[in-house]
């Protein structure tokens, strides 16, 4: 059973401002009955340009229904400008937060705004600009980069939580892979957090790291000259190593190990690891 | 507040008996069954017991019987002990309805280089038995196809598809894990060489399984450890579960007659309600080829997951075929194997009974179901869509 907050429980029980307005402003509809998930919003302005009326019908489940009824109550009362303002984020942290795999509830919403506003501006629906990345959910780039952007995604399974892009065939999975990689190159230019921290290991973590490390980055050029290496222990962040073949008796070995092995199991498993020879 | 359990297909209550037969053996039976000392023999002797309930219960010898830990493990069990036993047999054969137990296994044979065969069924979720038949090879080194849908309810013709499967020579396996308790077994009249039973699915505790293994089917073993169970699944006897399983048989067996008769008919009549009270209301699976208690019904043009939160909030626990409630992106592979229609896949619901239900439950959920689903097409657009539609004729 998903873990869903007192206040989605709320809105999906108590649903606010349910139904269409009449001869509204402006109407955006995102999703469809094949997707699984589908919002109409509606919305009127006063004198003010403020939205004075704002309705909503969704087909999908509690954290959509919850979604749509919170962005109504959010928006009610404020302009375009600062309506349009809204992000997913917003949506999610108002309904107290919602599960990750259900975050393209909250970004359902932000674009069944986006598209409302687009139409009482008498701008051209969005999504025809843009290339379909995911054809099982008609997901666009625009969409993915927008949600990567605003939600500072990393993975491809986070960009399907938060767009569904990528939930069906998984036939898209090396496109959106492709947008992540730009998308996250430029976010890194803009000064935007870059790398993903690195998580903290447990000790078997840690260990099994490094000796996947050792096997793919440092053995195999080690014995390309003759020489190998054998992981004794690991201690805290001390990783104790054992030079074998050429390697045992050569002089530069120290060095070797401090600048080589280091660095790289320093680079692949944590800044914090120091190496230690044993002689044998 | 009250509970309304008709979720019975994703797991059951613990038969009382069942419990009580298991418990000496928590605390002062708990002997070793391989121990050489008294204390571990009288266990051991009880254990026997228990596969000799188990074997009546399936029609088989009690040397057929292997405890598992679960019903995916017998499944897993059954196909890696099979295809290890041919290595020189590249070919799997299943349906497209299977259970992940066996669905997801196809993937990785596939990566392992194995070719697979998914055989479709149509819209009334019905085997395609000349598919079936047509990709059948010399390479083809078992076919494993369930007894009944665990979503849908359907009944496949097991012993038909067992003449065609053994007229090959090719070993065939059968996850009844949803049928034992519901459908007569018995293995001394079958053409099956392997099945799975699940304990959880008929009042017996989580975590206890059975894979039936017809005499003289080559069989590699999956968990290797071990003199246990013949040699055939390593590891010390889960002595209370296996008690409690055998027990949960004994009590099956009896009860099989109740479940074809008034469980059914509370299906039935929790059916035929549901039908006339909310339109736009489907029944997926062939009505006459099906398991007693299980109902599987589409409502359109609303969500699973919403209708589910929404009983549950009454107290009424039921599943879903709908894609939110597996985290999933697209609603089950069952009905999308089968054509089912978005505007129906999407708002699916299965409720499944057993023996402890009773009609004043049925009753609560046809007092409930309609305004919820009303409820939920308020909300919904495409309601008052298809409703102008129809207006407009």
């Amino acid at each position: 059973m998903w873990d869903y907050s007192e206040k989605v429980k709320d809105h999906f029980l108590n649903p606010r401002n349910v139904g269409e307005v009449e001869d509204p402003d402006g109407i955006g509809e995102v999703g469809s009955l094949a997707c699984g998930d589908a919002l109409r919003l509606t919305f009127k302005l006063d004198e003010n340009k403020r939205i004075k009326e704002v309705k909503f019908k969704t087909f999908g489940c509690a954290s959509a229904i919850a979604s749509s009824s919170a962005l109504t109550e959010m928006i009610k009362g404020k302009t375009l400008e600062e309506a349009e303002k809204i992000t997913n984020q917003d949506i999610a942290n108002y309904l107290g937060g919602l599960p990750e795999e259900k975050m393209h509830c909250s970004v359902m919403g932000r674009e069944a705004l986006e598209a409302a506003i687009a139409h009482y501006r008498g701008q051209k629906p969005i999504k025809e600009e843009f290339e379909i990345v995911c054809k099982c959910f008609g997901v666009t780039d625009r969409e993915i980069i927008k949600a990567i952007r605003e939600n500072d995604l990393k993975t491809v399974e986070q960009v399907t939580y938060y767009t569904k892009a990528g939930g069906g065939c998984a036939q898209c999975h090396p496109k959106i892979e492709a947008i992540l990689e730009k998308i996250r190159k430029e976010m890194g230019q803009e000064g935007l957090p870059p790398k993903p921290e690195k998580k903290r290991l447990t000790n078997i973590q840690k260990i099994k790291l490094i000796e996947e490390t050792l096997g793919r980055e440092i053995i195999p050029a080690l014995k390309a000259d003759g020489g190998d290496l054998e992981l004794i222990d690991v201690e805290g962040d001390k990783v104790y190593v054992a030079l074998r073949g050429k390697c045992s008796f050569c002089p530069s070995s120290e060095v070797t190990l401090k600048q080589y092995v280091e660095s790289k199991l320093r680079e692949f498993v944590s800044e914090e690891l120091v190496v230690e020879e044993v002689r044998s | 507040m009250k509970t309304v359990y008709v979720d019975n297909n994703a797991t059951t209550k613990v038969a009382p008996e069942v419990l009580e037969a298991m418990l000496p053996y928590f605390t002062e039976l708990y002997g070793n069954p391989s121990s050489m000392h008294f204390f571990g023999g009288q266990v051991q002797k009880k254990v026997n017991e228990a596969r000799e309930q188990v074997a009546d219960f399936l029609g088989a010898d009690p040397s057929e019987i292997v405890f598992t830990s679960c019903g995916t493990e017998s499944d897993n069990a059954a196909i890696f002990g099979t295809l290890d036993s041919y290595p020189e047999k590249r070919h799997f054969v299943t349906s497209r309805v299977e259970h992940p137990a066996v669905l997801n296994v196809c993937p990785y044979l596939e990566r392992k280089g194995y070719r697979v065969t998914q055989v479709s069924v149509d819209r009334e979720g019905h085997l395609d038995l000349d598919e079936l038949k047509e990709s059948l090879t010399e390479e083809t080194g078992l076919v494993s196809i369930m007894y009944a849908n665990n979503e849908t309810g359907v009944i496949f013709p097991i012993e038909e598809i067992g003449q065609i499967v053994k007229s090959k020579g090719i070993p065939f396996h059968v996850d009844a894990v949803q049928a034992a308790g519901k459908i007569p077994l018995n293995m001394k009249k079958s053409t099956i060489d392997m099945l799975s039973i699940s304990g959880h699915k008929l009042h017996a505790p989580k975590g206890i399984g059975v894979l039936y293994i017809r005499k003289g089917t080559k069989f590699s073993p999956f968990i290797i450890g071990g003199h246990q169970e013949r040699g055939r699944r390593g590891g010390t006897e889960n002595v209370p579960y296996i008690i409690g399983l055998g027990k949960a048989c004994e009590l099956a067996k009896k009860n099989l007659e109740e479940e074809n008769t008034r469980v059914r008919a509370l299906r039935d009549y929790l059916e035929a309600k549901i039908l006339e009270k909310i339109p736009n209301t489907l029944i997926n699976g062939d009505r006459n080829h099906r398991l007693p208690n299980t109902l599987s019904v589409s409502f359109e043009y609303v969500e699973g997951e919403s209708i589910l939160l929404l009983l549950s909030d009454l107290g009424i626990c039921a599943s879903s075929g709908s894609a939110c409630t597996s985290g999933s992106l697209e609603p089950s592979h069952v009905l999308r194997a089968m054509g089912v229609p978005f505007t129906a896949a999407h708002g699916s619901i299965r409720f499944s009974l057993s023996i402890y239900n009773t009609k004043e439950e049925m009753d609560y959920i046809i007092e409930h179901l309609p305004p919820i689903i009303q409820k939920l097409r308020d909300i919904s657009p495409f309601w008052k869509d298809y409703l102008k539609s129809r207006e407009k004729g």
